[in-house]
C-alpha cells in the first residue's frame, strides 16, 4: 500500500485498503476556522448531541476575517468562543494568538505523521507534508465529526510525482506546483491523492513541502502527502511531545499514475487569470503592469518566503504607484520577521504590512481590488472575483516573482531583475 | 426520490467565489446567501432560480473552497438539483451534507440547452429531458448517499439514527 491507503486502514482498523473502498475511519484531528465554524456549531446543535467526542481533537482558529472587520464578523468570532467555552475546548487560537490556520495546526504541534485530519477549509491538505493525510470538508460534515469522531471516505486512488534535481535559483516550489497543476489541469486529481517522492523532496524544507501540498486542492486532489522522513521527524519533535505513527509508502505500492519531474529544468511559473491551471513561463507574460502585489496566505506566508521576498526589496523602492501588500501566515512568522529585520525592509521598500490573516487572498479584507486593476499574488486561487471585482485579473506567482514585479511595476522574471542593477 | 424544473446551463469549472463571493461569507442566513447565488457568473440567476430550477453544468463544478455557504446558497435560491459532467469533491458532500441533490452524468452538457424541461430520477440516475425527448443515465448514488438526500440532509439523517427527529 501507499502511504495515503495505509493511514486510513489504519483509522478505520483494517489491514488492507484498495482505491474504491468506502471505509469509516476515526479522526485523530479536526480543525475549524470563523468562516466555516459558526455553521458546523449551528448543524452540532441540531443534530443534538451534548458533548463533542474529543475535545482535546478539536482546534478552532480565527483568522480568515482578523480582527473583526465588520459587526457580522465579530459576531461569527463570538459563536466560536462561546462555544470553545461551553465545550471546554482548549485549543482556540483567538486574535493575537494563531493566525492562518493551516500554518498554525503545522506549527503549534496539531499535525503528526501518521494522523487522519479533517479541517473545515479546503487547503487541510497542506498538513500532507508532515506525512498526514489531511482534508477539507463542510461545516455539516464537521458537526458530524464533532459529534461522532468517524466520517465516511472513499480510499482515493493515487498519483506518484517523483522529484529528482535542484532548483535553480530562485526557482521555488510555488513554481513546481503551478507548473504540475498546469499538467495535470485543476481537475486533473479531482478524488485522487497525490504523493511526493524522490530526492528533490528529501531535500525540501517543511515550508516548502507545504506549498506543495496546499495546492494539490487546486487540481483538486482529495490530499496531498509526503512520507514521512528525518526533516519531518525534526520538525514534529520540535513542535510536540505527542508520539506518532510512522507510515509510509511501501516500494511495491500500487499507483494509478506516475510522473517523474526533474527540477533543475524548471523556470518561474506564473497562473493567469482566470484559472490556477492557466500556467504559464513568468517569460511569457513579461512587462504586464500591475496594480497590487500580494504577499501572503496559508500557500507563502511562512519565514523563508518573506526572507526570499526580502531579498529584492532590500534597499529598493517599490515602484511607484504599486500597491504592495505582505501579511504572514502566523504571530510566530510575524515576530521573526520582526526579529529578522525582515519588516523594516518591507516597510522601507513602501510595503504595507499587515497582522496576520487570510486577508485578499479570499476576498475578505485588507487588500481587496476593484474593476479593471491586476494583482500578482503568492496566494493559491485566481478565480474571476476571488479578491473583490469579478473584472480584476489575478496572477498566482512565488514570493521571488511577486516581490520583483511590486518594484519593476510589471511581471518580471526574478533572476533577470536581479541581474539588473537598480 | 424524483425532481423536475427547467434547465438552466453553466459551463466547466464553476468555483465556489463564483457561486457564493467570500464577501458575503459572514451571513449565516440561507435566504441572504440565495440572494448572492451565482453572482460572479451571472446577476440575474437567483431571479430565474426562483421558480425551481435545475443547473446543468460541465466539468468540475465546485471547485474551490470547502465553503458550505455554496450549496447552501444554491438550494435556498431553488435549486432542486444539479447534474454536471463531473464535481469538486467537497461540493459535492456539501451538497448532499445539506440535501441538495447532485449527480453526476457524462455527456449532459451537450445534450441540454437553457430552458429545457428535466426530469431526474435519483435512484435509478436517470435524467430525461422532456423538450427534446432524450433520456441520459448518470453516476447512480450509493444507497447509503441516498438515504441522506432522502432524509434531507446528513443532521436529519443523523438524528434519525439516533432517535431523535421529533425532538426539537
Amino acid at each position: 500500500m501507499n502511504i495515503a491507503e495505509k493511514i486510513l486502514a489504519a483509522a478505520s482498523d483494517r489491514d488492507f485498503v484498495k482505491p474504491g473502498d468506502i471505509v469509516e475511519a476515526k479522526i485523530d484531528m479536526a480543525m475549524v476556522n470563523e468562516i466555516t465554524g459558526p455553521l458546523a456549531i449551528q448543524a452540532f446543535k441540531d443534530i443534538g448531541a451534548p458533548k463533542v467526542w474529543d475535545r482535546e481533537k478539536i482546534v478552532m482558529v480565527l483568522d480568515h476575517q482578523v480582527p473583526a472587520d465588520s459587526v457580522k464578523s465579530a459576531e461569527l468570532h463570538r459563536i466560536m468562543r462561546d462555544f470553545a467555552k461551553e465545550q471546554e475546548i482548549p485549543f482556540l487560537y483567538d486574535v493575537g494568538f494563531g493566525g492562518i490556520c493551516h500554518q498554525v495546526m503545522v506549527e503549534k504541534g496539531h499535525v503528526r505523521p501518521g494522523e487522519l485530519i479533517v479541517g473545515a477549509d479546503s487547503h487541510t491538505c497542506t498538513y500532507g507534508a508532515l506525512g498526514a493525510f489531511a482534508t477539507g470538508i463542510g461545516s455539516t460534515e464537521m458537526a458530524a465529526v464533532f459529534a461522532t469522531g468517524k466520517i465516511w471516505l472513499k480510499v482515493p486512488s493515487t498519483i506518484k510525482v517523483n522529484l529528482t534535481g535542484r532548483f535553480k535559483k530562485f526557482v521555488t516550489p510555488k513554481d513546481l506546483i503551478l507548473y504540475l497543476i498546469g499538467k495535470i489541469g485543476a481537475d486533473g486529481a479531482t478524488y485522487k491523492a497525490v504523493e511526493f517522492t524522490g530526492p528533490a523532496v528529501t531535500l525540501m524544507s517543511i515550508g516548502g513541502r507545504m506549498t506543495l501540498c496546499n495546492m494539490t486542492v487546486e487540481m483538486g486532489a482529495k490530499t496531498g502527502i509526503i512520507s514521512p522522513d528525518e526533516t519531518t521527524f525534526a520538525y514534529v519533535e520540535s513542535r510536540t511531545n505527542k508520539s506518532f505513527m510512522v507510515i509510509g509508502s511501501d516500494s511495491d505500492a500500487d499507483y494509478e499514475r506516475k510522473m517523474e519531474v526533474k527540477i533543475d529544468e524548471l523556470e518561474p511559473q506564473i497562473a493567469c487569470p482566470h484559472s490556477v491551471d492557466n500556467v504559464k513561463s513568468v517569460k511569457e507574460v513579461e512587462g504586464r503592469e500591475v496594480d497590487q502585489a500580494f504577499i501572503g496566505s496559508c500557500t507563502n506566508g511562512r519565514i523563508e518566503d518573506l526572507e526570499l521576498a526580502a531579498q529584492f526589496l532590500k534597499g529598493r523602492r517599490i515602484r511607484k504607484g504599486v500597491r504592495l501588500i505582505v501579511i504572514p501566515a502566523s504571530q510566530e512568522v510575524y515576530l521573526q520577521a520582526l526579529q529578522w529585520g525582515l519588516l523594516e525592509t518591507f516597510i522601507q521598500a513602501g510595503a504595507y504590512v499587515c497582522s496576520p490573516t487570510c486577508g485578499p487572498c479570499f476576498g475578505g479584507h485588507m487588500g481587496l481590488l476593484t474593476d479593471g486593476e491586476v494583482c500578482i499574488s503568492t496566494s493559491n486561487r485566481n478565480f474571476a472575483g476571488r479578491m473583490g471585482s469579478p473584472k480584476a485579473e489575478i496572477y498566482l506567482a512565488s514570493p521571488a516573482t511577486v516581490a520583483a514585479s511590486a518594484v519593476a511595476g510589471k511581471i518580471v522574471d526574478p533572476r533577470d531583475f536581479l541581474e539588473a542593477k537598480p | 426520490m424524483k425532481v423536475s424544473g427547467t434547465a438552466t446551463v453553466f459551463g466547466d469549472n464553476v468555483n465556489t467565489d463564483a457561486i457564493i463571493p467570500g464577501k458575503y461569507l459572514t451571513s449565516l442566513d440561507p435566504l441572504e446567501l440565495a440572494k448572492h447565488a451565482m453572482e460572479g457568473l451571472d446577476k440575474d440567476f437567483a431571479k430565474r432560480a426562483e421558480k425551481g430550477v435545475i443547473v446543468i453544468a460541465g466539468r468540475n463544478f465546485g471547485c474551490g473552497s470547502s465553503r458550505e455557504q455554496a450549496p447552501i446558497a444554491l438550494k435556498y435560491a431553488g435549486v432542486k438539483c444539479i447534474i454536471a459532467e463531473s464535481f469538486a469533491r467537497i461540493f459535492y458532500r456539501n451538497a448532499i451534507n445539506i440535501g441538495l441533490p447532485v449527480l453526476e452524468c457524462q455527456g449532459i452538457s451537450r445534450k441540454v440547452e437553457e430552458g429545457d424541461m428535466i426530469d431526474v430520477d435519483l435512484e435509478k440516475g436517470k435524467v430525461i429531458n422532456m423538450s427534446k425527448n432524450q433520456i441520459l443515465f448518470g453516476t447512480k448514488l450509493p444507497s447509503f448517499i441516498l438515504q441522506i438526500l432522502k432524509d434531507g440532509g446528513l443532521i436529519k439523517h443523523l438524528r434519525k439514527r439516533m432517535g431523535r427527529e421529533n425532538d426539537v
